[in-house]
């Protein structure tokens, strides 16, 4: 956000929107001079008008607010109870939590979203790695070093906000994903010659016919909106007892096992083209919104994990195929192509039409 | 892996090679630790190899298994997909950079080949396919020397003269002359229309546009019934990259296939599946002639994707492979086939081929509306936008794609009608076009309600 320092002269530089008061920033997306007031009220209208357009919501749904205490998710707690609130969405709102017991990150991004159960008063629940898996992102690390950590944790996150959503009851996850994340996966997607993926990642609302839908009400939110949101928000919640609070308290350090990540990449690129060319953020979206893709290509077959349950288009999830490389000392499992337990397991299938059970092979003579 | 730096000790690197040859050979082996069977061709198993392909230590050639390698992804792209075939006048667009100097190589000695056999041939049945190459001279819109312009034509020239017979007839065409007509300053009339345009991307793409104007009426006016792009794989990966970026996600599958015949003249891409790391390799074994490029490096969007790709590659040689496989798994679009398929001139297998991948050509159904600037297919529900806008807007405007609303458009719609008088009449023909395709669908709904009237048709 910038700082505007010039005193106010008539005529310069008001706020497009209501032409009174001193434009205070340039509105990322569009680069509009606009002051504080309405840049908090259009960003607050179109997330209303996106919910509404893509009817994310029903009344009397049980939403589970997936929460980091990162700026997203903090910055989505508040827009949605302020807007469930305004507009009478009827909405049992929760935040939800997920603790992947990383020392040093997560125990203290956690207590950030402590703070705003009690500042926006919405019941919380933290579901952790350990108690789900028996592993901490802090072991696996140490098992596997820091090349596909990313890999672990988010197959095991994705994992752990469907179970924490069964256990909250709730209807819907809704997520903070922004415009930049999707922007991003789209052009990972890409490099990595995902195509089933490619078409599905621009879905504002995904997992329909499975446990518990998801939602990304901030997929045409650009992050810089976000942050400025965040930066220079007053807390405005009426029932929060730290009304002292001037800002939206949220955690602003990157993950310690980030450095690796491909993702960074691609985030890199997009930064320097949001710098060239707003519109680009956007104009990705779109693209991956029109990409011509046979549909026969869209849905991969969905059956259920033979060890936990789960929604798998597998033998076992992928989860488990994880967990199992975990245990076993065999930190390449399921990583990479065409690797792990699942791919002989299909061999079995077509070879003689039953499916054999993966305890019975011999330790070793599965390769990967 | 083709070398691009200038110190690289890698053994194995061509460079090394090009040093040796003036020192001495024989002691390759000894600089390898005697272990000769490294340094075997991977192909032919028997010669040294000099040079790495795009899969680094994997891939070693020697120099006629990596030229082979090359020639035979042309020659395999130029078969299966029917892109030549007597009595096909084939124009060549030529850039002077590697891969249109590969190209033109590449096509030569295909020509040559089908000559030998047509002379050897007792019938003379089967006719040999025309070549012609040309060249875009960009050269008004920087400030280079004239020297410099000079030389590099005349280098031009001397390529084309040295390829040898058949001979080939060349054409250096300024970009301006698109707008050639009675009493018009075609090099006052582009500089003004690329003033006009403040996007630094939008400037870059229009004169792309421009360019395939500029061949496609080369092409026409000569009889030409083909024109033949040196675009290699690491240019498609560029393109699927900046397509994604400029919102042109829905027609980007019609760029990047072997075949686009939506152009008067078809455009075919017969290097389509080599990576400009080979084909630079190649014109270094080969001794390859190259004029450098006079236009300046792009910048804008089109640089950072660029750089950005050029980044992935370094980390992964293989990565530009995969861009253009994951964009090419997208459905191309009708007109991504040679029309005439069903010609029996065309030999059987690639019939079957195109019957086995769903490339029938099927013009006859052709509803696509296409964007009058860049040409590219609109997508259904953008179109339908149309009928909301305002009477004041353009009809260039509306029926624009958004990308080109965007960056080459002028913002300010007064603005518009000026900006409409600079462009080419190929461009201003597709808008009139366009627009009448709109007003009779419109006027087919409304048909009924129509009183009899004297008016003039749209």
């Amino acid at each position: 956000m910038e700082a505007d320092t010039k005193p106010k002269k008539p005529g310069a530089r008001l706020c497009c929107v209501c032409n009174q008061r001193r434009a205070a920033l340039k509105r990322p997306k569009t680069l509009e001079q606009i002051c504080r007031e309405c840049f908090y009220a259009v960003f607050e209208e179109e997330i209303h008008q996106v919910i509404l357009e893509n009817k994310l919501f029903k009344p009397g749904e049980r939403i589970a607010i997936g929460a980091s205490g990162g700026k997203d998710s903090t910055v989505l707690a508040y827009v949605l109870s302020e807007m469930n609130r305004r507009h009478n969405y009827g909405l049992d709102l929760f935040l939800l939590s997920i603790d992947e017991g990383i020392t040093g990150y997560r125990d203290d991004s956690l207590e950030t979203v402590k703070r705003n159960e009690l500042q926006y008063g919405l019941p919380l629940k933290i579901v952790s790695y350990k108690d789900l898996y028996g592993w901490t992102m802090d072991e696996i690390v140490k098992m596997i070093g820091l090349k596909n950590n990313c890999t672990f944790c988010g197959v095991f996150r994705r994992q752990a906000l469907d179970r924490g959503a069964a256990l909250l009851k709730v209807d819907k996850v809704a997520t903070g994903h922004n415009a930049d994340d999707i922007a991003e996966t789209v052009l990972l997607n890409i490099l990595r010659g995902d195509i089933a993926r490619l078409s599905r990642c621009t879905s504002i609302i995904t997992g329909e016919d499975g446990p518990i839908p998801r939602c990304k009400p901030f997929k045409y939110t650009y992050e810089k909106e976000i942050s400025s949101i965040s930066l220079g928000c007053k807390n405005l919640n009426k029932f929060s007892t730290y009304a002292y609070f001037r800002k939206l308290d949220y955690f602003s350090t990157e993950c310690i096992y980030s450095p690796n990540a491909y993702r960074g990449f691609a985030r890199e690129f997009i930064k320097d083209l949001e710098r060239i060319r707003p519109r680009a953020i956007h104009d990705i979206i779109k693209s991956g919104e029109d990409f011509r893709i046979a549909t026969s290509t869209k849905m991969p077959e969905q059956g259920t994990c033979e060890r936990c349950g789960y929604i798998s288009s597998q033998k076992w999830c992928k989860a488990c195929v994880l967990l199992e490389g975990l245990n076993r000392g065999l930190p390449k499992l399921g990583i990479g192509r065409n690797q792990g337990l699942n791919k002989d397991a299909k061999k079995d299938i077509k070879k003689d039409g039953r499916t054999k059970s993966i305890e019975s092979k011999q330790c070793g003579s599965l390769d990967f | 892996m083709a070398c691009n730096s200038s110190t690289c000790s890698s053994s194995g690197c061509y460079k090394e090679y090009k040093e040796e040859e003036h020192h001495k050979p024989k002691t390759r082996a000894a600089v390898n630790g005697g272990d000769s069977r490294q340094n075997l061709c991977v192909k032919c198993k028997s010669s040294e190899s000099v040079c790495c392909g795009i899969g680094g230590e994997d891939s070693r050639f020697c120099k006629d298994c990596f030229k082979n390698n090359l020639y035979g992804k042309f020659k395999q792209a130029v078969t299966y997909n029917a892109m030549i075939t007597p009595p096909d006048k084939v124009l060549v667009a030529f850039s002077g950079g590697p891969s249109s100097r590969v190209l033109l190589q590449f096509v030569h000695e295909m020509l040559y080949r089908a000559r030998k056999n047509y002379d050897a041939s007792k019938d003379k049945s089967l006719p040999v396919f025309g070549v012609g190459v040309a060249f875009i001279d960009e050269s008004s819109i920087h400030s280079f020397p004239s020297q410099q312009i000079e030389k590099a034509i005349g280098d031009i020239r001397s390529i084309v003269l040295n390829l040898g017979p058949p001979s080939k007839e060349l054409f250096v065409v300024p970009i301006e002359n698109i707008f050639a007509s009675f009493g018009i300053d075609c090099k006052e009339r582009l500089k003004k229309l690329l003033d006009a345009l403040d996007d630094v991307t939008g400037k870059e793409d229009l004169l792309i546009h421009l360019r395939m104007l500029s061949l496609q009426k080369i092409a026409s006016e000569n009889g030409y019934t083909r024109v033949v792009l040196g675009s290699c794989t690491s240019r498609i990966a560029c393109h699927v990259i900046s397509a994604t970026v400029k919102g042109q996600g829905y027609s980007l599958s019609a760029d990047i296939q072997y075949v686009d015949s939506r152009w008067e003249i078809p455009v075919v891409l017969p290097l389509r599946d080599c990576p400009a790391q080979e084909l630079n390799t190649l014109c270094s074994l080969d001794s390859l002639k190259i004029v450098e490029l006079l236009n300046g490096p792009c910048s804008g969007i089109n640089g950072l994707v660029s750089s950005f790709v050029k980044v992935l590659q370094e980390e992964n040689p293989s990565r530009e492979c995969t861009i253009v496989r994951t964009a090419g798994k997208l459905t191309p679009f009708h007109f991504n086939a040679i029309p005439e398929i069903d010609d029996s001139n065309v030999p059987s297998a690639t019939r079957r081929h195109h019957r086995r991948h769903g490339l029938k050509s099927n013009a006859s159904l052709s509803s696509e509306l296409f964007c009058p600037i860049c040409n590219s297919p609109l997508k259904k529900s953008n179109s339908s936008s149309l009928t909301n806008e305002s009477p004041q807007t353009s009809d260039l405007f509306v029926a624009a794609c958004s990308s080109c609303q965007f960056q080459i458009l002028p913002k300010d719609p007064s603005l518009t009608e000026q900006f409409v008088s600079l462009l080419p009449q190929p461009i201003i023909a597709r808008a009139k076009h366009c627009d009448r395709g709109n007003a009779s669908s419109l006027r087919e709904q409304i048909q009924d309600f129509l009183l009899s009237d004297d008016d003039d048709e749209i």
